[in-house]
């Protein structure tokens, strides 16, 4: 006898990345899912990210691996509350994981939170963590054709960044060739390209966060009052 | 290799659904995975192995369906797979089409053995 089931394989993920969610918009918080391959410089792109705000600016930071805490401290000396998740070999971040330590850490919005999903292209674009938005990282000295590699994050990124601009004289690299390939997988990604080193292009990421940001405490006005 | 929590999710959700049919024996899990979704199959038939093996759960049999991406044009209305990253509509050549599968990751149904009436 076959019993239709039809319901989704990571429901209770999908159930509490919905409460988190829920909670975002309530407490007008923006967050962000930062994803890439390890060594993209999503770190350092966070680094450079942080120092740009003034104090006044309410950020927090989740950032996840798999083992160590490196990449807090190098993140906690910016003036904003940052908490490393330690996945202990997990190869993703999941909305438990992301609603104990926002929990622990104790962040209510308004605000800015940021999280840096553990270094894998695979994995992490199958959790959903409530965020408003997903962005992929693509470094230039990786290859343009890692958006067909791996489609399942592109197309559900909604921004592509290209880092580590300051090296694409050393490098065989094309970037157009690289959106190319990453419109063929989401023909809607949008695209900024910088580096985290020179700040080339931060300007349009800056805006890019106050945008959507902007649209984010609309949206909760619109459903709060 | 986050196959191991694909399979440990959907082993999961099995129990709990196998609870409503008390005495029943699950023979097959059926699912649907999207190209798009992440999910590696012989990584999921792997880790679905791994955890079943010794366990009373042992015999169930994981019975994947492969989804492609499919889009829908959004100038003529037309369904179409997509091979190759190729995105226009192959009906009206348009560019404008939206995704409307390629992404699951559900658990269609179980295969169940009812246990036999008492005469």
């Amino acid at each position: 006898m076959r019993e239709i089931v039809e319901k989704k394989v990571l429901s209770e993920n999908d159930r509490l990345a919905a409460e988190l969610r829920q909670r975002y918009r309530e407490q007008n918080i923006l967050c962000v899912n930062l994803i890439s391959s390890p060594g993209s410089g999503k770190t350092a792109l966070l680094e450079r990210t942080l120092a740009s705000f003034t104090p006044t600016h309410a950020v927090a930071v989740l950032t996840g691996d798999i083992q160590t805490d490196n990449d807090a401290r190098r993140l906690s000396g910016y003036g904003f509350p940052v908490r490393q998740i330690v996945t202990g070999g997990t190869c993703h971040l999941d909305a438990r994981m992301i609603d104990r330590h926002l929990h622990e850490m104790g962040f209510r919005g308004p605000g800015l939170l940021l999280v840096e999903n553990v270094g894998n292209l695979v994995c992490p674009s199958s959790y959903d963590l409530g965020e408003a938005a997903k962005v992929v990282l693509l470094s230039v000295t990786e290859g343009e054709d890692k958006p067909l590699k791996y489609p399942g994050i592109f197309h559900r990124a909604s921004l592509m960044l290209l880092t580590k601009t300051d090296l694409l004289p050393h490098v065989e690299f094309n970037p157009d060739l690289a959106l190319e390939n990453a419109r063929k997988v989401h023909p809607e990604i949008e695209y900024i390209a910088l580096s985290s080193k020179t700040g080339e292009g931060f300007d349009r990421w800056l805006y890019w966060l106050n945008a959507l940001q902007h649209k984010v405490q609309q949206a909760a006005a619109a459903i709060n009052s | 290799m986050h196959e191991i929590g694909i399979a440990s999710s959907i082993l999961e959700c099995v129990a709990a659904e196998a609870q409503k049919h008390p005495g029943a024996q699950v023979l097959a899990v059926g699912v649907r995975i999207g190209e798009l979704a992440a999910v590696d199959k012989d990584a999921l038939d792997f880790a679905f192995e791994a955890i079943t093996r010794d366990t009373e759960w042992e015999h169930l049999k994981l019975e994947v369906q492969w989804c492609l991406r499919r889009q829908k044009c959004l100038s003529c209305a037309e369904e179409f797979s997509v091979p190759d990253f190729e995105l226009a509509c192959p009906k009206c050549g348009a560019d404008n089409s939206t995704c409307i599968g390629g992404t699951e990751l559900d658990i269609a149904y179980l295969e169940l053995e009812e246990p036999c009436a008492k005469s």
